[in-house]
């Protein structure tokens, strides 16, 4: 009996803020809260829904001098940007450079971080951080006159490698903390067991490491995704990938913008699926382990 | 077989980060080395180069051009970050409580940061352009004037620290929101009981705990800050004119655009201890203050 009393009285004090000045200030604010961050989220998302509606949008409806809310959508910018823009040779090229320099960034990067991680090789770390804050472009004027000299420019090689300096760094860094947090007993049972230290890393400490490995190969991914700067340069015909594929887009002159908001849709998305997997790292890998996820 | 993995385990310590070591000497160091050798050469890519000693350093400090990517530099990284660091410290306080969807509003915020520049750069200068862009609109239905936005000389480079705004102010208010969350409750139920007003609370707890995290985002987007270059170059590739033009555009267009190797070599020189002296700046900041 004494239950729907509790709940009549829990509900009473809810109507009563409307008498209650000082809850009532309380609602308010709490009101006032979620409006702004309600703001602050729709700020962000906004060119990314402009990016969308624009894709959708028919050229006519695009270059509307007053912007077009509701239309019905159309997927022709799509098909023309895919159909007519050799699109998925650029996703191939780009898929081919990611997944190249991300499994060469995990070869090289894994024992790294591991050492560092266990042998307190701060040196080598603060080599790896110099690396990550040097402006990329330094490198790029000696790279591009020694791989035009080895006749390797619009190779993938020339691509892997160069897309590997910004791969291998972030990798070293965010395996840096997954490593440390392998307890040393671990190690140290299976030494007595007589496993080899190599034996051991990759028996004990990587398959307990594997979620942090799958969370760096994934950032890493994405930043070679991403990279515009090396592929702009040391790409060509045969090895173009997508984000120096749209950007000669708008080199041409006439703009095409249900296109360019295609294809920046096609771009961003595999990147925005990735971002969901690994959430929780994306701001350790950015920080350079600044923050832990 | 045993013994060469007795081999490998006496010398595990350097062993492991070889190859690591290895690709760094040759991809980084090599690379920034040969810098050096070639900013000392006259060198038009596909001509024999001539060296010619200090001479290329001495014609960027007598360039306008690169007084101009200097200025610019600066400019675009001292109006971008404190707008971030600010605008982040407020957004991570607001976000920095309990409500639905709180995973879920952590992704949208992520997505600024991590999608691709390029695509990123394309969308803003849609909605940049002065006579259909969505920017305008919004400006009109304020009643405010049209606006030239990156078309205009003295309106670029607050144009584009809006996007580098709009994209970075995610992480700093990231790394702001990691460090307030371990800021014990306990200190302001404290601060409470003593009668201290809320401006007071974020005063002497708030941001003294925070600080140094406040200094982190700082010294990462000062160093990132002034390296941009894909949203840059992809809007305005550092027009009008020279409008927008920072060292690392100016020296990209040295040496992709008018193949001056040996000048642009020396204009990254410049470029790479101004960041690098800045970080270790930034840096001897942050430790003096522990």
């Amino acid at each position: 009996m004494s239950r729907p009393a509790a709940t009549t009285g829990a509900r009473g004090s809810e109507r009563r803020p409307v008498r209650d000045p000082a809850l009532r200030t309380k609602r308010l604010r709490q009101l006032g809260t979620y409006l702004l961050m309600a703001i602050v989220l729709i700020i962000m998302l906004f060119p990314f829904y402009w990016m969308i509606l624009t894709s959708l949008r028919s050229q006519v409806a695009n270059t509307s001098p007053v912007p077009v809310w509701f239309f019905e959508p159309t997927f022709e910018n799509y098909r023309n940007v895919i159909r007519e823009n050799d699109f998925l040779d650029y996703t191939w090229n780009s898929f081919v450079v990611a997944a190249l320099s991300t499994g060469f960034g995990l070869v090289l990067g894994l024992p790294a971080a591991y050492s560092i991680a266990r042998f307190k090789q701060n040196g080598l770390a603060l080599a790896i951080l110099i690396a990550r804050l040097t402006p990329y472009i330094t490198y790029l004027v000696p790279w591009y006159l020694a791989f035009r000299a080895l006749g390797l420019v619009d190779t993938y090689l020339a691509l892997t490698l160069t897309h590997l300096i910004v791969g291998m760094p972030l990798i070293i860094w965010i395996m840096i903390s997954f490593f440390e947090e392998v307890p040393i007993e671990l190690e140290e049972a299976a030494y007595v067991d007589g496993a080899s230290k190599l034996g051991t890393f990759f028996r004990v400490v990587l398959p307990l490491s594997a979620p942090g490995t799958v969370a760096a190969a994934i950032l890493a991914f994405i930043f070679s995704w991403n990279q515009f700067l090396f592929s702009l340069v040391l790409s060509g015909p045969n090895t173009r990938p997508v984000p120096v594929a749209v950007f000669n887009f708008i080199s041409y002159g006439q703009i095409d913008f249900g296109g360019l908001g295609a294809a920046a849709v096609l771009i961003t998305l595999p990147v925005v699926l990735l971002t969901l997997v690994i959430q929780r790292w994306i701001v350790t890998g950015l920080t350079m382990g600044a923050v832990k996820g | 077989m045993r013994r060469a993995s007795n081999f490998f385990d006496r010398n595990a310590k350097w062993l492991f980060p070889l190859p690591a070591m290895l690709a760094i000497m040759v991809l980084i160091v090599g690379p920034v080395l040969a810098n050096f050798a070639i900013s000392m050469q006259s060198w038009f890519i596909g001509l024999p180069p001539s060296f010619v000693g200090l001479q290329n350093f001495g014609d960027a400090l007598a360039d306008r051009r690169f007084w101009n990517g200097v200025r610019n530099t600066f400019y675009f990284t001292l109006l971008a970050v404190p707008i971030q660091l600010v605008l982040g410290l407020g957004i991570a306080i607001l976000f920095n409580r309990e409500f639905p969807g709180k995973g879920f509003v952590r992704t949208i915020i992520l997505l600024p940061m991590v999608a691709t520049p390029v695509a990123i750069a394309l969308i803003w200068a849609l909605m940049f352009n002065p006579s259909l862009g969505v920017l305008n609109y919004f400006l009109e239905s304020l009643g405010l004037p049209r606006s030239l936005w990156v078309a205009s000389a003295d309106l670029v480079i607050p144009s584009l620290v809006l996007v580098d705004v709009w994209q970075w102010t995610p992480m700093v208010a990231l790394i702001l929101l990691a460090a307030l969350a371990g800021i014990p409750g306990e200190f302001y139920e404290a601060a409470r009981i003593d009668g201290a007003t809320g401006f007071q609370a974020f005063r002497f707890i708030t941001l003294p705990s925070i600080r140094s995290a406040i200094i982190v985002a700082l010294i990462l987007r000062s160093i990132d800050a002034l390296k941009t270059f894909d949203i840059i170059y992809v809007i305005t590739a550092g027009g009008p004119g020279t409008a927008s033009e920072t060292l690392n555009v100016f020296a990209f267009k040295t040496g992709f655009e008018f193949f001056r190797a040996g000048y642009s070599a020396s204009l990254l020189i410049f470029l790479m201890f101004l960041v690098l002296g800045i970080a270790i700046m930034l840096n001897l900041i942050r430790s003096g203050r522990r």
